[in-house]
């Protein structure tokens, strides 16, 4: 994994912080294989509704995630100026819509501070925690719980 | 990895070669008996792994197959016959080097098992015994002294130890006093050079043990004209400078003991007092004639000449390299890619009216065939012929019958039919279960058979072979056939169709594939392990094949199972439903139609069926099995596609266009995914697009109880 | 100049251990998948010492050594077989055949080169 180790101070990692909903939200860049515009998915079908379906990433096929969908903030009805985040998570790909990407920030671990209460129980379990970035909040994903576990794969 | 895991990974690809030696050369052993090349490759492929096993010291491993090497030592040698109960040992000897084999790769220890299970210890007993009856009875400890020999002290390496042969209290072990000083006559005889050795790099490695003091005695040496090429006439005084035991200067002479006159000799003049032989370190080694004698037991010309006449007859070794499975998964990946993009290539040519130019037209035929053709090849690699999983099977054939106490052979055909490497290891599984169910259920006892007029001996056929682009495997044995009363009465006492129906023989069979079927009146051991013949079939099927049954009650059963060539391309009708496009494997399209008027049925609110040829389909709308949109209330003028399910249903599905057949390239979905309810996988359209790949079988599944329900009263 | 070492041995994994521990002591390395391929390769290789197995397909260890002694040229080529245990038998009808030592499995590097130290004319 090509995290936190490249920073000097071992402490540090960089995030990607993205909004959804009117909110940010990050993940570690490490996980982020690419950024790229939103296309036309192919829906699955008897999966939740938050996944959106599949796309066509140079010949593998990709699971999309609504993630506003997913965190409870309503579903996302995309157009061209969403992106889709292509994200690598314990070897599996999959894209994350959201609205824009916003920045590409170092932070200090230890300031991590616990996920307020949020309105949204979807949302408490998907956010790890949350930094305070120039005066806003932004939410740490915990990618490994964005995608629907085997059993909940197939409902 | 390190070097020397990768190694150890490779010892066991290479174990894998060489039990499947094993059992080749076993099979051969058993039809002749005095097969010797077969009996010499069997011997090899234990050595070899006793070997390699030796490397990496999985000492279990190195016991067991010293043993067995033992055993077939004396085979080779003509003291034991390879036949009746000795045969049998030996397949169960190979049986338990798969085992110690697996277990080490899979980092069990096997000790753990070998001590609770008291049948290693029997099966080493009787290797043993069944050597013994020979006179020779080393097994488990390597005891060279079994030929009369006294070894050289080869202990050097183990520090703290005595040597084999030096005493304890040994004060050879030097620097007491200067006096103590060893003193060594060297006296080369002529063997010494004939087999390549040679004073120099001796004493060169004498000297890295102490400084040397060496003279070389020329006293022997003829005048010139008398002197004869290779006779040997130099002989040394070497006095070591100190700290140099007897040991380890008589291993640096290791190699040479017969072929020189070697004298160590300590101190001055005491030397002639030293009482014993032991104690003496003053030794004189040479030539003996106990060596001599050796060699008449063990004459080294029949060995050669065995050695030498399997020359002509056996091929030359393999030419082939081993390659990392993940490695040809991306090339197969990429090639995937490649053939997706060239008809991405050609639809937007074609869109674009280009293809009016004949120069674009050929060379874009030429890419696609260039395409196709490596996409082919790149298959083949991962291509094995089902041979190994044949010879696991008749493993499995040899431990059912002895279990079950019924004579069984298994008769193979078609060894060399190639599929694809993930779907024969996928297999294993399934053809357990299905020759363990033959077996138990299918054969019957040897008294039974008697009786029925048939050889008291089973016979389990299994065969494997291409046919119209599928690989067929089969399953076949001469039992009592399948009861369908017996079998219909358990189905409705399980509930699983209802009393009144009346089923086809066909789909009398097809219940047994249906979960938590069994038809054994007490459910044995053997294949009553709470695995069904559903389970079965639902591998298989995810396997993208189909399993079917057929049988002549008295006479026996045959299990079908066919299978795609390659998990990686699926034939398969493009259809659009709900603006979506989605692929129907051809596997399971029997025809496709229009639906018209006079053909559809109402049974009830919902449940439509086609009548075709006198027969009632029930019909199910393809977008609604998917969960895009509701059954459309008519259908009339709608395509249909009549598919077969693996248990023999027909079913129509409704769609809004047929797009035409195609060849696609499979794309999973689990593993970036899940696995998706009636979705086998996805593949990439020409444009770009993803579709789904239906999997059929399933969305019958998922219609369910509707489909029995209709089904249920169709044949009432 | 390093020392050339052929090593013939039929198993894939015995020749990837001989090459490795042959390699790290400094050693030029040729391999050999069985007697037969050993004579083949034993031109061009030109080797120093000479190790190979004994139980071989085609053409065995001591095929192989009686072969190579025929040939007047290897007359004093040193060849080291590898045996599995002590087996004395073995060694002694290695040295019927005319193999010049002897090398017992498992064996680590250090055991290795001390047989080759032993019966290489060209000091290591």
């Amino acid at each position: 994994m090509q995290d936190a180790s490249v920073l000097e101070e071992p402490n540090q990692r960089e995030i990607v912080s993205f909004r959804v909903a009117d909110q940010d939200f990050c993940i570690d860049i490490g996980h982020v294989r690419e950024i790229r515009g939103w296309s036309e998915t192919t829906p699955l079908p008897h999966t939740p509704e938050y996944v959106k379906g599949l796309v066509n990433l140079r010949g593998n096929v990709i699971p999309v995630i609504d993630l506003a969908h997913r965190l409870g903030l309503g579903h996302t009805d995309p157009g061209e100026r969403h992106v889709i985040v292509i994200t690598v998570c314990e070897e599996r790909i999959a894209g994350l819509l959201v609205e824009a990407v916003s920045d590409i920030v170092t932070v200090d671990c230890a300031e991590m501070k616990h996920p307020p209460s949020l309105t949204s129980s979807a949302a408490r379990e998907v956010v790890e925690g949350v930094f305070v970035i120039r005066e806003s909040l932004v939410r740490m994903i915990d990618l490994a719980r964005v995608l629907p576990s085997e059993a909940e794969v197939s409902e | 990895m390190t070097n020397r895991e990768s190694l150890k990974a490779g010892f066991f690809q290479e174990c894998e070669d060489l039990l499947e030696t094993m059992s080749d050369s076993l099979a051969r052993v058993e039809l002749d008996a005095a097969d010797h090349d077969a009996v010499n490759a069997l011997f090899r492929a234990v050595h070899s792994i006793k070997g390699g096993a030796g490397a990496f010291g999985l000492d279990a491993l190195v016991t067991f197959s010293h043993a067995f090497e033992n055993l077939l030592d004396d085979i080779r040698e003509d003291r034991v016959a390879a036949r009746g109960e000795v045969m049998q040992l030996l397949y169960r000897a190979g049986d338990r080097m798969h085992d110690l084999v697996e277990s080490e790769q899979n980092e069990q220890d096997p000790t753990q098992w070998q001590q609770q299970d008291g049948e290693h210890a029997a099966l080493l007993d009787a290797i043993s015994e069944a050597c013994a009856r020979t006179g020779h009875d080393d097994t488990g400890s390597e005891q060279a002294a079994e030929e009369g020999f006294v070894p050289m002290p080869l202990a050097i390496e183990m520090p703290g130890l005595p040597a084999l042969d030096a005493p304890a209290d040994d004060d050879s072990s030097g620097g007491h006093d200067g006096d103590d000083r060893w003193r060594i006559t060297f006296k080369p005889l002529k063997s010494l050079y004939v087999l390549g050795n040679d004073p120099l790099p001796l004493i060169r490695a004498l000297s890295t043990l102490c400084p040397l003091d060496v003279k070389a005695d020329l006293s022997g040496l003829p005048p010139l004209g008398e002197m004869t090429w290779d006779e040997a006439y130099l002989s040394w005084e070497i006095t070591p400078g100190d700290d140099c035991s007897a040991e380890e200067i008589r291993e640096i002479f290791e190699f040479v003991v017969d072929d020189c006159v070697l004298e160590l000799d300590r101190g001055n003049a005491q030397t002639p007092d030293r009482p014993s032989e032991k104690e003496n370190p003053s030794e004189q080694i040479q030539a003996s004639p106990a060596t001599e004698a050796l060699v008449v037991q063990a004459p080294g010309d029949a060995a050669t000449s065995r050695g030498v006449r399997g020359a002509s007859g056996q091929q030359a070794p393999r030419q082939s390299i081993r390659v990392d499975l993940d490695r040809v998964d991306r090339l197969i990946n990429l090639v995937g890619e490649l053939v997706i993009s060239e008809a991405m290539l050609s639809q937007s040519l074609s869109e674009g009216g280009k293809f009016r130019d004949p120069a674009v037209e050929g060379a874009l035929g030429q890419l696609k065939q260039l395409a196709s053709e490596l996409q082919e090849r790149i298959m083949a690699i991962r291509a094995q012929s089902v041979k190994s999983l044949f010879q696991r099977m008749s493993r499995i054939v040899r431990e059912a019958g002895h279990a079950t106490g019924k004579e069984v052979r298994l008769v193979t055909d078609g060894e060399a039919t190639e599929v694809d490497k993930t779907v024969i290891e996928r297999l294993a599984d399934p053809l357990t279960h299905m020759l363990r169910n033959a077996i138990d259920h299918g054969i019957e006892t040897p008294e039974t058979r008697r009786v029925a007029g048939k050889s008291p001996q089973g016979m389990v056929r299994m065969t494997a072979g291409h046919r119209s682009g599928q690989v067929i495997m089969e399953i076949a044995d001469d039992g009592g056939g399948i009861d369908c009363d017996a079998v219909l009465s358990r189905a409705i006492e399980r509930g699983l169709v209802s009393p009144e129906a009346s089923l086809t023989t066909q789909e009398i069979y097809n219940l047994l594939f249906e979960p938590g079927f069994s038809t054994a009146q007490n459910v044995s051991n053997l294949s009553g392990r709470g695995v069904g013949m559903d389970v079965v079939r639902s591998e298989i099927q995810s396997l993208g094949g189909r399993v079917s049954i057929d049988s002549t009650l008295g006479q026996g059963t045959t299990v079908t199972i066919s299978l795609p060539l390659t998990l990686a391309v699926v034939e398969g009708m493009l259809v659009e439903v709900a603006g979506e496009t989605l692929v129907v494997p051809s596997s399971a399209l029997r025809e496709t139609m229009r639906a018209e008027a006079g053909m559809i049925h109402r049974l009830g609110p919902c449940d439509l069926v086609l009548s075709m040829r006198g027969t009632l389909i029930p019909v199910f709308d393809l977008g609604a099995s998917i969960g895009e949109r509701k059954m459309p209330l008519d259908i009339n003028g709608m395509p249909v596609l009549m598919v077969e399910t693996a248990a023999g249903m027909m079913i129509a599905l409704t769609v809004d266009r047929i797009l035409g057949q195609r060849e696609v390239v499979i794309k999973g979905l689990s593993e970036n995914y899940g696995l998706v309810r009636g979705i086998a996988a996805a593949t990439v359209l020409g444009d770009g697009r993803i579709a789904l790949i239906v999997d059929v079988d399933q969305l019958a599944q998922n219609a369910g109880i509707a489909l029995e329900d209709s089904a249920a009263r169709l044949t009432a | 100049m390093t020392l050339k070492i052929l090593a013939v041995d039929d198993s894939f994994t015995m020749r990837g251990l001989l090459e490795q521990a042959l390699h790290e002591a400094g050693f030029d390395v040729d391999l050999a998948e069985d007697g037969q391929h050993g004579l083949e390769r034993l031109p061009e290789s030109d080797p120093d010492v000479v190790i190979t197995d004994i139980n071989m397909p085609r053409l065995d260890g001591f095929g192989f050594i009686e072969a190579v002694r025929a040939d007047r040229k290897h007359r004093g080529l040193p060849i080291l077989v590898l045996t599995t245990e002590s087996a004395e038998t073995l060694k002694d009808r290695a040295r019927k055949a005319g193999a010049t030592g002897w090398i017992v499995k498992p064996f680590d590097e250090e055991k290795l080169v001390a047989a080759i130290r032993r019966v290489a004319a060209r000091e290591i």
